[in-house]
């Protein structure tokens, strides 16, 4: 079941230069978020905040509260492990293990965190390729084939597997569609559509069509801060800040 | 117009072509001067080594001086006595080293063992026996296989701490930022992701370590030491391949000096069949599962 999430005064620094400051929002359970804004405004520093993988980069400061569901995400007893395995995430840019099958790409997240019934993991696969909308193409050679050996769009589609095998409560999705062909993106659309009934979905695009066919609420970031946020029909179609209609209406970024 | 414009293209294309077929040529040519050695070696060895291998020479332990037949059995059985031992030592040591240096080794310390690996790769092989000399064979009071596998093992270590450590960097962050975001600890990204991404390079460089200490004759002379007879106790002097080359090649008697080159090829087959089984091995268990 999709969990809410609210953001208190997220701060973010890459060393010196600050890449967030002073976040705040709510994000709905079972609804689909989008995260709209000009390049390097912070929306992959905003959601890689969320599972806390920007402290994963050297250097990098985190600051303010994050709480997902009961989870307290910057909590002191909070281990990061347990954070991500709750939080999803599609990367910007494809990235299955080369050096894996696909369906041990699928399965990794489990059987590397030392789940081992078989008949299960199996089941797992199958279920999650197919969420994905992969699975048709891939069935036959889910043992023979690396993840690397996939076109661009079903590598991505493979990554979304991947992230749903270990049912998470989240699914965090940094422009999952800015690769691929108008066929995949479709597919990766419908596949949100599905999502949203079971997760709390938030996903960063460029493509401000996107932002208004699969989300209910939007965001709009520009220079690290978050300038609004609301309905995405409001967003679209009246927007309060002036920068905010500036951007939609496409007079800068 | 378009005849002018289609005579500039096709003599681009023809020089663009003569270029191109120049530096073939060329490219293949600097292969041949590489592969020439390397054939000129094999070819000459074969010729003089294999009239005087025979079964007896691969079942048998030396003759006596004046005795004809005998073989290198020993030695062959002794070599791999010693490389198992390095490699238990060499392996597991310069792959741990070559993981740190990439994941945590990002500072001074870093640096410094950095260094010290090059320097190590580069000290005389003959240093390294004297070390092993005095850490096994001082302290046991006798010559040994241990102490030859001493020797060896840390005569690979540099070897594949280093390569190692330029594989495990070659694989993009993004891969272990993947195994992250699935919640997957650290170590465990290291070990079942990062390490196995990049398994056919690290065992590239296992190889390299293996096939150059597989030669080394001198570390082994006041370590292994040599031995006429069977023997596989890692506690006691033991006989070697490179060993017994050089005790007969540098003998004065004739039937000796065509089991020295025997001697040799046998070793240069081994060393190129282990490599070549290894690789089997290695490239069929790489799409393999996890489990
Ligand atoms: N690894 C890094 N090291 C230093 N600074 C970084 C790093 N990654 C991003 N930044 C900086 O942080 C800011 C926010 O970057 P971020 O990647 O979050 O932008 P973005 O909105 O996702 O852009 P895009 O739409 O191009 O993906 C940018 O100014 C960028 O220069
Ligand atoms: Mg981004």
């Amino acid at each position: 079941m999709g969990v809410g999430i609210e953001v208190e005064s997220l701060n973010a620094w890459f060393g010196a230069t600050q890449a967030l400051q002073d976040i705040g929002m709510r994000i709905a359970p079972n609804h689909a978020t989008a995260i709209i804004g000009p390049s390097g405004c912070g929306k992959s520093t905003f959601v890689r905040c969320l599972n806390r993988m920007h402290e994963t980069l050297p250097e990098t400061r985190v600051t303010g509260k994050v709480r997902i569901g009961e989870m307290e995400v910057y909590g002191d007893g909070t281990p990061a492990v347990l954070v991500r395995r709750q939080v999803g995430m599609v990367f910007q840019k494809p990235n299955p293990f080369p050096a894996m099958s696909i369906y041990d790409n699928v399965a990794a997240g489990l059987k590397l965190n030392g789940f081992r019934d078989r008949r299960k993991l199996d089941e797992i696969v199958e279920r999650s390729l197919r969420m994905a909308a992969l699975w048709d193409e891939v069935k036959d050679a889910l043992k023979k084939k690396s993840g690397a050996s996939l076109s661009g769009g079903q590598q991505q589609r493979l990554c979304i597997a991947r992230a749903l095998a270990v049912e998470p409560n989240v699914l965090l999705m940094d422009e999952p569609a800015s690769a691929l062909d108008p066929i995949s993106t479709g597919k990766i659309e419908d596949l949100i559509f599905q999502l949203k009934e079971n997760y709390t979905i938030v996903i960063v695009t460029h493509n401000m069509q996107q932002a208004a066919r699969v989300a209910e609420f939007t965001g709009f970031f520009l220079l690290g801060r978050l300038i609004e946020f609301a309905k995405t029909e409001k967003i679209f179609t009246n927007p309060s800040d002036k920068r905010t209609e500036d951007y939609i209406t496409g007079r800068f970024g | 117009m378009r005849n002018k414009a289609g005579a500039r293209s096709e003599q681009i294309s023809w020089s663009r072509r003569f270029g191109d077929h120049l530096f073939t040529a060329l490219a293949v040519a600097a292969l041949l001067l590489v592969l020439l050695p390397l054939a000129a070696i094999f070819a000459d060895l074969l010729e003089r080594g294999i009239g005087s291998i025979n079964w007896a020479f691969l079942t048998r332990t030396p003759a006596p001086v004046g005795v004809p037949g005998g073989g290198m059995a020993n030695a062959i059985l002794g070599s791999g006595v010693i490389l198992g031992i390095a490699t238990a030592i060499g392996v597991p040591l310069g792959i741990g080293s070559g993981v740190f240096l990439s994941e945590y080794g990002r500072n001074r310390f870093g640096d410094v063992i950095r260094f010290t690996a090059d320097v190590l790769n580069g000290v005389p092989s003959i240093v390294i026996g004297i070390v092993a000399y005095s850490l096994v064979v001082l302290r046991q009071r006798h010559f040994s296989a241990l102490a030859g596998g001493v020797a060896l093992g840390i005569m690979m270590i540099p070897t594949i701490t280093r390569a190692t450590e330029e594989m495990l960097l070659l694989v993009p962050v993004s891969v272990r930022e993947a195994a992250l975001g699935l919640g997957i600890s650290r170590w465990r990204t290291t070990v079942s992701v990062t390490l196995r991404t990049s398994a056919a390079g690290i065992i590239t460089g296992i190889m390299l370590a293996f096939a150059r200490v597989a030669g080394e004759t001198a570390p082994l002379l006041f370590t292994a030491f040599g031995s006429q007879f069977w023997s596989t106790n890692i506690n006691q002097p033991i006989a070697a391949l490179p060993l017994q080359i050089f005790v007969y090649a540098i003998s004065p008697y004739d039937e000796w000096h065509r089991q020295a080159w025997a001697g040799a090829l046998v070793l240069i087959a081994l060393i190129v069949g282990t490599i070549a089984v290894v690789r089997l091995i290695a490239s069929r268990g790489m799409m393999k599962g996890t489990t």
